[in-house]
């Protein structure tokens, strides 16, 4: 068994996947960080005190760790669910009582969304009471407050998909909010977002690919810079 | 700059008395520690990174097993419910409709809000953590009351007690420490709060509470309803 296993991990195959030995000395640890591209965010070695929990509260990872969630159930809810006016809100029935743990993916979705914006705020608010914004972090700063409307964004694009009268009407006191941006710009903008004057047909199919591809594919690739600026400034 | 300088370290106060300390303006000010013990990132960070975010999917889990999302009747444009609410998140922002015309409470404000926080970290007043009532305590108490004063009328006016009351609450805390002569550990702490900690605090506090105004206590037509009389 144990024979078996060395001769796996030292096969030019499992070689070619991962670079380096298992992680049994501190320099294979450290190869394991560099070598691996999800681990490279991190250096290969961190201080002591910033394993602490109360450092950063994990508020920042914990976010990330949604966003992983949120994008694998909802690649799985985008299996049973049609953008479209006539089939949407039947979808939704499906899901709950026909798709096997459709419910439960559903739920799964929905209070990792909320979950989101609350831990996405309490990061920014543990960012700032901790002055971690300050020189040379002022720019992720800003990157952080944009991801913070691009998480909200996102979970209000969501909010209209079920297409039930709590969605419809939701939506419908957001947009028209907007609609009071002076110049004629917010009804301009209420036009582009809507695909017209009222939440319909061509709402749906907006909000629906912005929430499935536009926000999260900007999102992701703020996240990179995000995540990529704090370990070049000395973060974890 | 480490050239120029050498920082000593002594415990003696009478042979090193005073330490200086130069702070490029360009970076944050920080005590480094030397010989900070450093750990290996595989295991010890990783293992706790995995451990955190199993722990999180489980509680997911067990939140979706035990709570439904909410699921109300199909999207009926004829009918609408009231209240009409946004999402929680907005509610807050829904709240202020109520008492602001449209432009100032859904764009003039949260606009300001978002570029408020953006520029909190190109704000010279943030860098310079520096207690309000430390220096020239008499200038800062006049600007402090003036400022929290005219917002005040200006919220009385409007009858925004929702936002008055935290205001005002906050604003007193505030000033406590600056009259206080015998202060405790709380009031010390409190007194050595710099001006952006105080405006971050404040705007915290009026977000959530407006939140939770626009989320548990409003009924139809935006009366002031209740949580325990119907949950909408």
């Amino acid at each position: 068994m144990r024979e078996t296993f060395r001769a796996i991990t030292r096969s030019q195959a499992w070689r070619s996947v991962f670079r380096h030995g298992l992680p049994l000395s501190n320099r294979t640890r450290a190869e394991a960080v560099f070598y691996n591209f999800f681990l490279h965010v991190h250096p290969a070695k961190v201080r002591r005190r910033s394993l602490k929990f109360t450092y950063t509260w994990g508020l920042g990872g914990l976010s990330a760790g949604l966003f992983i969630v949120l994008v694998a159930s909802g690649a799985l809810l985008m299996l049973y669910y049609r953008p479209s006016v006539q089939q949407a809100y039947g979808d939704m029935k499906d899901l709950q009582f026909v798709v096997s743990s459709g419910q439960f993916l559903r739920n799964m979705h929905r209070w990792a969304a909320h979950a989101m914006v609350a831990m996405v705020f309490l990061h920014m608010l543990r960012v700032f009471y901790t002055g971690s914004y300050r020189p040379p972090k002022e720019f992720n700063w800003v990157i952080g407050v944009v991801l913070f409307v691009f998480t909200v964004l996102l979970s209000y694009t969501g909010y209209l998909l079920p297409w039930d009268q709590l969605a419809y009407w939701g939506i419908s006191v957001g947009t028209n909010m907007a609609r009071s941006v002076p110049f004629g710009l917010g009804e301009r903008i209420s036009f582009l977002l809507l695909g017209g004057n009222i939440v319909g047909e061509n709402a749906l199919v907006r909000f629906y690919v912005l929430h499935c591809f536009v926000l999260p594919v900007a999102a992701m690739v703020l996240m990179g810079i995000h995540f990529w600026r704090v370990r070049k400034d000395g973060g974890v | 700059m480490s050239a120029d300088f050498r920082a000593e370290k002594n415990p003696d106060a009478g042979a090193v008395p005073k330490r200086v300390a130069f702070i490029k303006g360009r970076t944050a000010a920080r005590v480094r520690k030397e010989d900070e013990d450093l750990v290996m990132t595989v295991p010890h960070l990783v293992v706790r990174e995995a451990i955190a975010f199993m722990a999180m999917v489980i509680v997911l889990a067990l939140l979706s097993l035990f709570f439904n999302a909410p699921l109300e009747w199909i999207a009926n444009p004829e009918h609408t419910p009231n209240p009409a609410k946004a999402p929680w998140y907005f509610l807050g922002l829904q709240e202020l409709l109520h008492y602001f015309p449209p432009i100032v409470a859904g764009v003039i404000l949260p606009a300001l809000a978002v570029i408020a926080l953006i520029v909190i970290p190109y704000f010279r007043v943030n860098v310079k953590r520096e207690g309000l009532w430390e220096s020239s305590r008499r200038r800062n108490l006049i600007g402090v009351c003036a400022v929290a004063g005219i917002l005040s009328v200006l919220l009385f006016l409007y009858n925004v007690y929702a936002m008055l009351i935290p205001t005002l609450i906050v604003a007193a805390v505030m000033v406590t420490p600056a009259f206080v002569r015998r202060q405790g550990r709380i009031l010390l702490w409190l007194g050595s709060r710099p001006l952006s900690w105080w405006i971050m605090t404040w705007f915290v506090i009026v977000v959530v509470v407006l939140t939770a105004i626009g989320t548990l206590f409003r009924g139809p037509e935006w009366s002031w309803t209740w949580p325990w009389k119907e949950i909408y």
